[in-house]
């Protein structure tokens, strides 16, 4: 596979276990091109988690290549990780918000990481509260929210800095289908922004929501690809994004 | 790719962010309700107790080392009372016009005599009830040496041959000693403290690494670097340290200035050399900001030691 710089991932035969154990994932080959809107299914212990893992650093591939932003990320140095997870949004499944710190401070916390003044930073996150449905919870800490408001502060948290790529493991698992549609929404308008969006559900439903996302289906560590369309995927016109010259 | 996202604009401006005090309560503050600060204080206190000690014992040594270091004292064994007043007389007279002797002094029989008291009771101490040695003070110009205390014994040796020259230092010598042992006692106590203080915040930084682990894996997985992180347990225990430092420093220098009275109530010459001067005062000031620094640097080091591992 060619690294094109321009895409935002490329997983090359990437194989992954854990200790001595059987592989959880093999021979994983896909590219994701700026913009494309993706669905990552499959039955539980299929590998959706772990390959969400490899996607937002938190794990390294047993085997394989995998690029990320035209950068190969498994010889990078550890310190330069964090400037490549600055740019990821993620929706953790368990939601992984910080119990002592209110709403506000959770969507806050990646623009505080990022060094963003407390000045600049009050009226994103209010509007991003706001967007979410959480205005009049800002100041609430996660244990008085319920389950479907965490899932909301832990999305408002992911996509608060507009990352390059959105990872979302079940983001729509625990809210009502009104708000999972509006949840839908914020990531397919992050998507024309031109931001990847990788979104791991169960919900088929959801899947016919977005008409023009890929599907990623996961079985028993094995990523289905007949077409190729995940490999080489189809290329659009994305805002902000260099076109590839050979599309 | 030709869009930079909003964050990597702003990567680059400053770490400030999690340096601030909002997201310092990334990890909870326990503050004087947490056993830290107390630890800090205790550790300062007993410090502080312990220089304060050691300086104090420096300082006693030094000044009685410069009251000894010219002197001498020149002892006339003899029996006869008539002889003893000649020879004594006569040991005056020589070393005052000897060159490089700064000052001669015959102790008088009464200073004799309260010298002896303690042992001999009123009656013993009467100046020729007992035969006491008659004794010179000499004060040379310059330090003794060996070199000079032969010189003064070959020009005794004929006309004062009852005569026995030593050197005052020499005297004190195991005193000396003792404080140099003290000293040292002092200055591993200040040591062990310093490295028991490090080893509690270590466990301490450890124990909030363990009990904040999903907080930090969270600020990890968002981007946040190794320094950022430590920096805020070094932030929070830090300010325990100040916090600890103040209240050990106050209980020190309580203790100090008491034990300090006391000893100065006893009116012994050689303990009133053992004052402290303001630059003592500045080196005990100076223990609960090395604990400050010792604290943040063991906090940052441990957490930075446990971050290597998490990728």
């Amino acid at each position: 596979m060619s690294a094109d710089e321009g895409d935002i991932v490329q997983f090359d035969n990437v194989g992954l276990r854990y200790g001595a154990g059987k592989e959880v994932l093999s021979d994983i080959s896909f590219t994701l091109y700026p913009g494309s809107f993706y669905f990552l299914t499959g039955a539980s212990g299929a590998g959706k988690t772990s390959l969400l893992k490899l996607l937002y650093l938190a794990q390294r591939p047993s085997r394989g290549a995998i690029r990320m932003f035209g950068t190969d990320v498994i010889t990078l140095p550890r310190a330069r990780l964090p400037a490549f997870r600055r740019r990821l949004g993620v929706v953790f499944q368990d939601f992984r918000l910080v119990p002592h710190l209110s709403a506000f401070d959770n969507v806050a916390l990646p623009l505080r990481v990022s060094g963003v003044r407390e000045a600049e930073l009050e009226k994103p996150v209010a509007d991003m509260l706001e967007w979410v449905g959480l205005a009049d919870r800002a100041d609430a800490r996660p244990a008085t929210l319920s389950g479907g408001e965490q899932q909301r502060v832990a999305i408002a948290r992911a996509v608060i800095g507009r990352p390059d790529l959105l990872v979302a493991d079940e983001p729509t698992g625990n809210v009502d289908p009104e708000m999972a549609l509006k949840l839908l929404r914020l990531f397919e308008a992050l998507n024309r922004l031109g931001t990847t969006v990788v979104v791991a559900t169960h919900d088929l439903h959801l899947l016919r929501k977005v008409p023009e996302s890929l599907i990623m289906r996961l079985d028993k560590g094995r990523l289905g690809d007949p077409t190729g369309a995940l490999r080489y995927p189809p290329r659009r016109n994305v805002p902000g994004h260099a076109q590839d010259s050979g599309e | 790719m030709s869009r930079a996202p909003a964050l990597a604009r702003v990567v680059a401006r400053r770490f400030s962010g999690l340096g601030s005090e909002r997201a310092a309560q990334l990890v909870p503050q326990a503050r004087f309700t947490g056993p830290m600060p107390w630890v800090i204080a205790i550790m300062v206190a007993l410090t502080a107790i312990a220089a304060a000690g050691g300086l104090a014992l420096a300082n006693l040594a030094n000044a009685a080392r410069a009251e000894l270091s010219g002197g001498l004292t020149v002892q006339i064994v003899e029996a006869e009372q008539v002889e003893r007043d000649r020879q004594a007389e006569l040991v005056v007279s020589l070393l005052s016009n000897l060159e490089g002797v700064a000052n001669v002094r015959r102790v008088s029989d009464e200073e004799l005599g309260a010298l002896v008291e303690p042992w001999l009771g009123d009656a013993g101490a009467a100046v020729g009830a007992v035969p006491v040695p008659a004794l010179v003070d000499v004060r040379l110009a310059g330090p003794v040496t060996e070199r000079r205390l032969d010189g003064l014994r070959k020009v005794l040796a004929g006309p004062a041959p009852a005569a026995r020259v030593d050197a005052q230092a020499g005297w004190l010598a195991p005193v000396f000693s003792a404080i140099t042992s003290l000293q040292w006692l002092a200055a591993g106590l200040v040591v062990l403290l310093a490295a028991t203080s490090a080893a509690a915040v270590w466990l301490a930084a450890r124990s909030a690494l363990g009990s904040n682990r999903g907080t930090i894996e969270i600020v990890h997985l968002l981007g946040g670097t190794d320094s950022q992180i430590a920096h805020i347990f070094q932030r929070s225990i830090g300010l325990d340290a100040v916090l600890g430092g103040t209240v050990g420093l106050s209980l020190g220098l309580a203790a100090i200035v008491l034990l300090g009275r006391q000893f100065a109530a006893l009116g012994s010459g050689m303990i009133d050399g053992g004052g402290l001067g303001w630059v003592d005062w500045l080196i005990i000031a100076a223990i609960p900001l090395a604990g400050v620094v010792i604290a943040m640097l063991t906090a940052r080091l441990t957490v930075l030691a446990a971050l290597r591992r998490m990728l």
